[in-house]
């Protein structure tokens, strides 16, 4: 198993910050705007250089999203910040007809993702955005790991034309990716190589399955780890050729199973290559109050979980 | 334009929109006749429309330095693209495509097909206010003097989103944008009045900041002279209740919300086209 260290944690919402910060220095047509949540968004930084290009719409979600898609009419790159929960469920309509199937060059900057969202329980917890977003035509989908990668995932967007759903959280985990990555959209990255398992993983469920690799490796089972931080469009190729190699799969993520990444997973197996495959995810039920860590305990999103997963589908192989 | 050329013009567009729902058995003639006048209005005279050296229009997705338009209650489509086709958008032999399978005149408006003269798709009401809301704050942050301009209809007042972005935009001081409300009342299941009351509209748009002003919508002189006043302001946005009648120009499909979203027969439509004589100088698609 090939050894992941970190010396800090941070929050991948920061690393949007640092992203859009940056963004307002090297992007003129960059524009941020906001319902209420600057502060939670992380966007001091590009306010205070920016004040021009901040666009604050008040608790308006549906009106910040139709702003944004007129905003790209006159040639600027509107990131629309919120929590999750508001940025796809509250405004999916005005997202799938203002900014998918009209095609605008919107990004939906999602915080606040999934039940480490922690304390204020299920109404702020979403677990179904990404499937939401993955539905959508036209919506490429990506949830970064860490600080580093978030950023770079931000940068890569404002490259990209078209809409885009950035999802990240709050709380602190390891940053384990390098500072100086470049984020390519659609293209996995493989954490560690091996031949007994494939682990599809995504968001914050990354780090956890490296903790899960060196658990399995303990015990002599080689896990074959890739990161699709984009859910859409899914890397299809990478995926076959892991599961090639090791004959079955496990996804990982902070979401609801139905419509989730292992859902994407499963598709392109059961189309291309059917072996079997176990899922880490939400099952069929909302969050709760508590902390980040007890939630992804009682709702199973551990290294654990994922271990326990893998061997379990290990022992479908034949 | 001069008045009268103006009239000819919305006469010829009130032909192809009941031939285009006709033709298709679908559609929705009602508040497209009634909106006809203001479509002409706006698309040969009151905006500025960017033009090649041979006074052409052209399209171009930004709008930069040009007047632009937005239909936010999409289903009136017909007149829309009648208008665009008329201003010299796309051919108007397209019109004859409407509703059918493969064609850049879906049922309702969008930017999908690639349609010149549109730039966001609608039909889910209520979005349209937001979307010209951020097109004047873009021209706005690109020192572009032109104005944009949206329409509503009254029934879609009903919608919550309008209000958030009615809030937004004196806030913002979108004084480069004009809306316009057909203000006639009717809506699928009946009078607005009936169905959800919207109350005093002018007085609610008034204390969310907005200038208001009104206009006789099916008087060409009255639309013209409206729609130039409500862009003084460089601060204010203005709105405007445009009082119209559903189905103005053929006298079967007026006073009546029935004719909203229902297609003439071919005696009906026979009945129509008699009603609206084109000028000399003019022809149907």
């Amino acid at each position: 198993m090939k050894k992941y260290e970190y010396t800090e944690k941070k929050d991948t919402r920061s690393g949007f910050g640092a992203g859009i910060a940056e963004l307002g220095k090297t992007n003129p047509n960059v524009v941020a705007l906001t319902a209420d949540l600057a502060g939670s968004l992380k966007l001091e930084a590009f306010i205070k250089e920016n004040p021009e290009r901040f666009v604050q719409c008040g608790i308006a979600e549906a009106n910040m999203i139709g702003v944004s898609a007129g905003l790209t009419i006159g040639g600027y790159i509107p990131f629309a910040t919120t929590f999750a929960n508001f940025a796809t469920g509250r405004v999916y309509d005005q997202i799938r007809q203002s900014v998918a199937y009209s095609n605008k060059n919107v990004k939906i900057c999602a915080s606040h993702a999934g039940v480490t969202l922690g304390e204020d329980g299920a109404t702020h917890q979403i677990l179904e955005d990404l499937g939401m977003m993955k539905m959508l035509p036209n919506m490429t989908v990506i949830n970064p790991c860490d600080y580093n990668q978030t950023k770079a995932a931000t940068l890569a967007i404002a490259e990209h034309e078209g809409p885009v759903y950035l999802r990240f959280g709050r709380p602190v985990i390891p940053v384990f990716t390098p500072a100086d990555q470049k984020f390519e959209i659609g293209k996995a990255w493989t954490v560690n190589e091996g031949s007994d398992v494939s682990i599809f993983c995504t968001g914050h469920l990354v780090w956890e399955s490296i903790k899960a690799g060196e658990i399995l490796a303990a015990e002599g089972i080689e896990a074959d780890i890739i990161n699709i931080h984009t859910i859409k469009p899914l890397d299809e190729e990478a995926i076959l050729a892991s599961v090639k190699k090791t004959g079955c799969a496990v996804s990982a993520e902070e979401h609801m199973l139905n419509g989730g990444l292992g859902d994407s997973v499963a598709q392109v197996l059961a189309r291309n290559y059917p072996a079997p495959i176990e899922y880490v995810g939400v099952h069929d039920t909302f969050g709760e109050s508590g902390t980040p860590d007890q939630l992804m305990q009682k709702y199973g999103l551990t290294a654990d979980k994922i271990v326990e997963q893998v061997k379990k589908v290990i022992a479908r192989k034949n | 334009m001069e008045l009268e050329q103006l009239e000819h013009t919305a006469t010829a567009v009130r032909r192809d929109i009941v031939r285009m729902v006709a033709a298709v058995n679908s559609g929705h003639p009602g508040g497209s006749l009634g909106c006809t006048d203001f479509l002409v209005a706006l698309y040969f005279d009151v905006m500025n429309l960017k033009r090649d050296a041979d006074g052409k229009v052209i399209f171009d997705m930004n709008g930069r330095d040009e007047d632009i338009f937005f239909l936010s209650n999409g289903h009136i489509s017909p007149v829309f693209y009648s208008v665009l086709a008329r201003a010299g958008y796309f051919p108007l032999s397209e019109l004859s495509t409407f509703r059918k399978l493969d064609s850049r005149l879906q049922g309702h408006p969008t930017t999908a097909e690639h349609l010149p003269g549109v730039r966001i798709a609608s039909g889910s009401l209520g979005q349209g206010l937001s979307v010209a809301s951020g097109a004047a704050y873009a021209k706005k942050l690109n020192g572009d003097k032109s104005h944009v301009f949206v329409l509503m209809g009254d029934g879609e007042q009903q919608e919550g989103q309008i209000w958030e972005a009615a809030q937004f935009a004196p806030n913002k001081k979108l004084g480069n944008l004009t809306a316009v409300i057909d203000y006639n009342y009717a809506q699928i299941d009946g009078s607005t009045r009936n169905v959800n009351d919207n109350r005093d509209l002018g007085a609610k748009y008034r204390a969310f900041g907005w200038h208001v002003d009104e206009m006789k919508g099916n008087d060409m002189a009255d639309v013209v002279k409206t729609l130039k006043k409500s862009q003084e302001d460089p601060d204010v946005p203005t709105l405007i209740l445009m009082h119209t009648e559903m189905g103005y120009g053929v006298d079967y499909m007026m006073g009546s919300h029935k004719w909203h979203g229902i297609a003439p027969n071919a005696e009906q439509l026979e009945q129509a086209l008699n009603q609206l004589p084109l000028t000399v100088g003019y022809s149907d698609y």
